[in-house]
């Protein structure tokens, strides 16, 4: 076996030096009716026949490289410069441990650090962390964390609020008998959720671009929530609209969630991700996860660290903030790295590509007879309101080879409200000639 | 000398250790922050030019500076190569952290992981043209079944504390559908268990208390059986423990909690010494996550990403989280909403949802060509050598080391630090004096039962040359120690890229961010 360094020479010889006669002394303190059990599994392959068959399950699903391609809804499709995977397969960042040893772990600590400059620049907030799993689970975190700081127990959710982030929030606030209020869908984006909060409300949770791709100002719903006691949670699903869009803080928001995989990680079927998490420095100490800080070593050299672990649960054990232990490290790494190649001004200019893609994508799709553009504004995603149920349209175009975007009965199930929404997304990756070619099959189909 | 005149071997060298004007050391580059790196008006990417058509962002144009440093593309690789050279890694040396798992691993993992039909899937693409995607996670399911010897497993956690979160909230929700929710709110776990057991409780709306250790440091049965009545929600046990032994009691602890309308979460952050050896389900476990980073060789990845799949018993698998794959024939299908359970009758009760999409689908493809590779033939004897060597490493080091208890160890040998007693060496000098050896320290202070832990966690990855390597300067080190070198630990590392560094500084004036030095003239 390849992967197993030992032969049975070393293997006898090492049971010789422990004083054992057998492998199976080692295990005595096994039950010994449960001890070398039966499994219905097969046994080794080479690696050939390793990659032939996984070779075999992928080339069962269709890339979004393989075609004209406008799903989004929480994760995009985005050129990831080469640069990018050739650095996360450097063995000395791939396979290191989280850094508890910062003497031999600068390299991990230090684009950590950068990763949260970027972070807390991109979401114009003052402190953000070293990352959450993904941007569903750190919306869940940020409604903890404002029960924390607040010490209320109500939640307002937006009807523009992707439905799983909705769902994650109640699943795990539900835990504690939280009042979650989810409101309808919301393909306008223009529901009166600042009327929605009182004395009561922890936060209200708010997504821009919103899951239709509507872009709202959150500054009124920012003053009303301040003005009730309660805090803004802004939640954002493309991160490459940080580089268009007034970013959440500008807008007073109180918690910025976002999900960061638009920026060096690929589509993945849905994982693993990279969640960015940043707040106002005086919540600091409630936000959960882990921070790298600037320190100085014993010869006053500039290094970094984990610090304020007293938040975390290593340390503080059942008081901790949050149980969450690991962070997406190596997807925080692609995503430091690809910023650091984009800059603010190739994050600006790519931004105005991808809202270049959309606008021309709906002006082509809004032409058809029959199909209407409900937005009156958005970045890089939009919502088609169509005559016919998306889903079926959705799965007729992909045998068609053009996968048209994410149909409402997909993200709402059995509600007459969405089922004849398409919610469509264009980056930076769609060609004139794929907007074409969906703009042929689209009025073919309905 | 050769003919022109240039020296072909060393002579006259002098020992020095004097500054250098870069403070570089040779191979070792110090390298500023990419904010002090770059430009901020630079990038290191080509994109055409936008045709500046008409904004249709609703006059939410971002117009302020972001701030944001560009690097072109030779200065990004040169920054990150250059940090890369600062971090010690599994592919370099042994790296015997206790309860973390640093095996090889395989790069045909990663390539599979990169195959466009997985790395470039759109979780929310139509079930006809993602079949491939679902079947990986249907094989993987069926491995993780069977190994565990388990009816059901829940695939969407991301790490393995989320992984705790998921089998808490079934055992939330099993407990809500009994009518005991409100009344069973204790959770049980060993003061020994990982920091992460007492939080995830907490998080779910349980609270703690301790289970004391007997004194080979297993659970205390007897003391378990005091502590259990009508309010224990269940128990949280790690298996083998977090001092590296199995824990013998194990079915008799499962039964008492059973007795008692509990439920057994265990902690599988160790399984990988018992994997193809020992189905959990035949020890009485009613929910259990596994570390795909740990067992199944997935990266680490300086802290991630993880991914925490939780297998769960026929009591619990009714109230698994959405989503799920189901196979019918050849087709697989994705139950997305506790709605749709919900049509299915029987398995109508799921949590709810712990994650957008389906879960670390890239971890899932890594995992699974790990577990092909190796069959069940090979996942055993992994567990077997990793076992092997932790004993190996035990018995080596026992002359001069003090190991925290008799007997033989499963995966990882904890020691104390009595051998360390009056020489004025502590735990944390003993570790950072490896790192000048050129090792990784193991978890040093954990398990919190031991005092001055260290535990050392060599995998099957080590073979029997490097374990000696390694025994060999632990015992020198021991040596070193009792010699009276106090003052050499004290002073360690001093080979490393950092002298110790300065946690308290870092904690008390928290700087998590840079920020643009201030001008002179402003600053007056």
């Amino acid at each position: 076996m390849r992967y197993l360094p030992l032969n049975d020479a070393d293997r006898r010889q090492m049971l010789d030096i422990i004083g054992a006669d057998a492998i199976d002394d080692l295990f005595a303190d096994v039950p010994a009716e449960t001890l070398n059990a039966a499994f219905d599994l097969p046994g080794h392959v080479g690696e050939l026949g390793v990659e032939r068959a996984l070779s075999a399950m992928a080339a069962k699903n269709q890339a979004a490289s393989a075609g004209p391609f406008f799903l989004g809804c929480g994760a995009y499709k985005h050129h990831i410069p080469a640069t990018v995977d050739h650095i996360i397969q450097r063995s000395e960042f791939l396979t290191a441990y989280t850094p508890y040893q910062p003497e031999i772990a600068q390299g991990t600590l230090q684009y950590l650090f950068e990763f949260q400059s970027q972070v807390a620049a991109l979401t114009g907030m003052e402190v953000a962390n070293a990352s959450m799993y993904d941007g569903s689970t750190g919306c869940a975190e940020a409604a903890l964390m404002a029960r924390r700081i607040t010490k209320r127990k109500k939640v307002i959710v937006s009807g523009g609020l992707h439905p799983h982030y909705a769902a994650v929030t109640r699943t795990n606030l539900e835990l504690h008998n939280d009042d979650v209020a989810i409101a309808a869908p919301d393909p306008a984006g223009a529901d009166d959720i600042a009327a929605l909060i009182d004395e009561e409300t922890s936060c209200v949770i708010v997504q821009n671009p919103d899951v239709f791709g509507n872009l709202r100002d959150l500054g009124p719903i920012a003053e009303a929530a301040h003005a009730n006691g309660a805090l803004l949670i802004a939640v954002v699903t493309e991160a490459i609209s940080f580089g268009a869009v007034k970013s959440p803080g500008e807008m007073g928001a109180d918690i910025v969630v976002a999900e960061g995989q638009s920026i060096g990680n690929p589509l993945g079927f849905g994982g693993p991700y990279v969640g960015l998490f940043a707040t106002r420095q005086k919540y600091l100490r409630q936000m959960p996860g882990r921070l790298c800080g600037e320190t100085t070593d014993a010869e006053g050299q500039r290094g970094f660290v984990l610090t304020l672990s007293t938040r975390e649960q290593h340390i503080r054990r059942d008081k901790a903030t949050s149980n969450i232990c690991t962070n997406s490290g190596l997807c925080t790494l692609a995503f430091t790295v690809h910023m650091s190649l984009l800059g603010e001004t190739g994050l600006r200019r790519l931004a105005a590509l991808n809202h270049e893609a959309a606008c021309k994508t709906a002006d082509a799709l809004g032409a058809i007879d029959g199909v209407e553009v409900i937005n009156r504004n958005f970045f890089n995603e939009f919502t088609l309101r169509l005559p016919a149920n998306a889903e079926k349209v959705v799965n007729a175009l992909a045998d068609k080879g053009v996968l048209a975007g994410v149909p409402g009965g997909r993200l709402w199930l059995d509600n007459p409200d969405t089922e004849n929404l398409l919610i469509v997304v264009a980056t930076e990756c769609v060609t004139d000639e794929d907007i074409a070619m969906f703009a042929e099959k689209l009025a073919g189909e309905i | 000398m050769n003919a022109q005149g240039r020296p072909s071997r060393p002579d006259n060298i002098a020992a020095t250790d004097a500054p250098t004007f870069t403070g570089n050391k040779a191979l070792q580059i110090e390298e500023d922050l990419i904010f002090e790196v770059g430009d901020f008006a630079g990038t290191g990417v080509d994109f055409p030019e936008p045709d500046g058509a008409p904004s249709r962002l609703g006059g939410l144009e971002r117009d302020a500076p972001i701030g944001l440093p560009g690097l072109s593309e030779p200065e990004t690789m040169r920054h990150y190569v250059r940090l890369s050279q600062k971090n010690y890694a599994i592919d370099m040396g042994p790296f015997p952290l206790g309860s973390c798992t640093m095996k090889h691993n395989p790069r045909l993992n990663e390539k599979v992981a990169r195959l466009p039909g997985f790395a470039d899937l759109h979780p929310l693409t139509p079930e006809a043209q993602a079949q491939g995607a679902l079947e990986v996670i249907d094989v993987l399911s069926t491995w993780l079944k069977e190994l565990t010897g388990m009816p059901a497993v829940a695939m969407s956690p991301k790490a393995g504390a989320h992984g705790e979160l998921c089998g808490m909230m079934s055992i939330k929700a099993a407990l809500e559908a009994r009518g005991e929710a409100a009344t069973r709110t204790r959770v049980l776990a060993p003061e020994s268990a990982h920091g992460t057991n007492p939080a995830t409780a907490v998080q779910c709306g349980f609270t703690v208390d301790e289970i004391p250790a007997d004194k080979t440091g297993r659970v205390d049965l007897a003391a378990l059986k005091d502590m259990l009545g009508p309010d224990v929600a269940g128990i949280m046990v790690t298996n083998p423990n977090t001092c590296g032994l199995f824990e013998r009691d194990i079915r008799a602890i499962a039964e008492a909690v059973h007795d008692a309308g509990g439920y057994f979460y265990c902690d599988g952050a160790n399984f990988n010494a018992i994997a193809g050896k020992v189905k959990p389900g035949d020890l009485g476990v009613d929910a259990m996550h596994i570390n795909l980073h740990k067992t199944f060789s997935t990266p680490h990845g300086g802290g991630g990403p993880g991914s925490g799949p939780t297998v769960l018993s026929e009591a619990l698998a009714p109230f698994a989280p959405v989503p799920y794959v189901v196979r019918e024939g050849e087709r697989h299908t994705l139950v997305e909403t506790r709605r749709a359970a919900k049509e299915e009758g029987e398995s109508a009760k799921s949590f709810g949802r712990l994650t957008a999409f389906h879960g670390q689908m890239g971890m899932f493809t890594r995992a699974l060509s790990y577990m092909m590779s190796h069959g069940v033939d090979g996942v055993r004897q992994a567990a077997e050598d990793a076992v092997l060597n932790a004993n190996y490493v035990q018995a080596r080091l026992k002359s001069e080391m003090t190991p925290a208890f008799d007997g033989y160890c499963m995966h990882e040998a904890l020691f104390d630090d009595r051998f360390l007693k009056d020489t004025g060496v502590e735990t944390i000098d003993f570790a950072k004096a490896m790192i000048d050896e050129g090792y990784h320290p193991m978890t040093m202070y954990f398990p919190l039962v031991v005092h001055g832990a260290m535990l050392i966690e060599p995998t099957e990855s080590e073979s029997k040359r490097e374990l000696d390597q390694f025994c060999d300067a632990l015992l020198s080190l021991a040596k070193r120690a009792k010699a009276g070198e106090a003052d050499a630990f004290k002073a360690a590392p001093v080979h490393a890229p950092r002298r110790r560094l300065d946690e308290t500084a870092a904690a008390r004036k928290p700087v998590l961010r840079w920020t643009p030095p201030i001008p002179a003239e402003a600053a007056e």
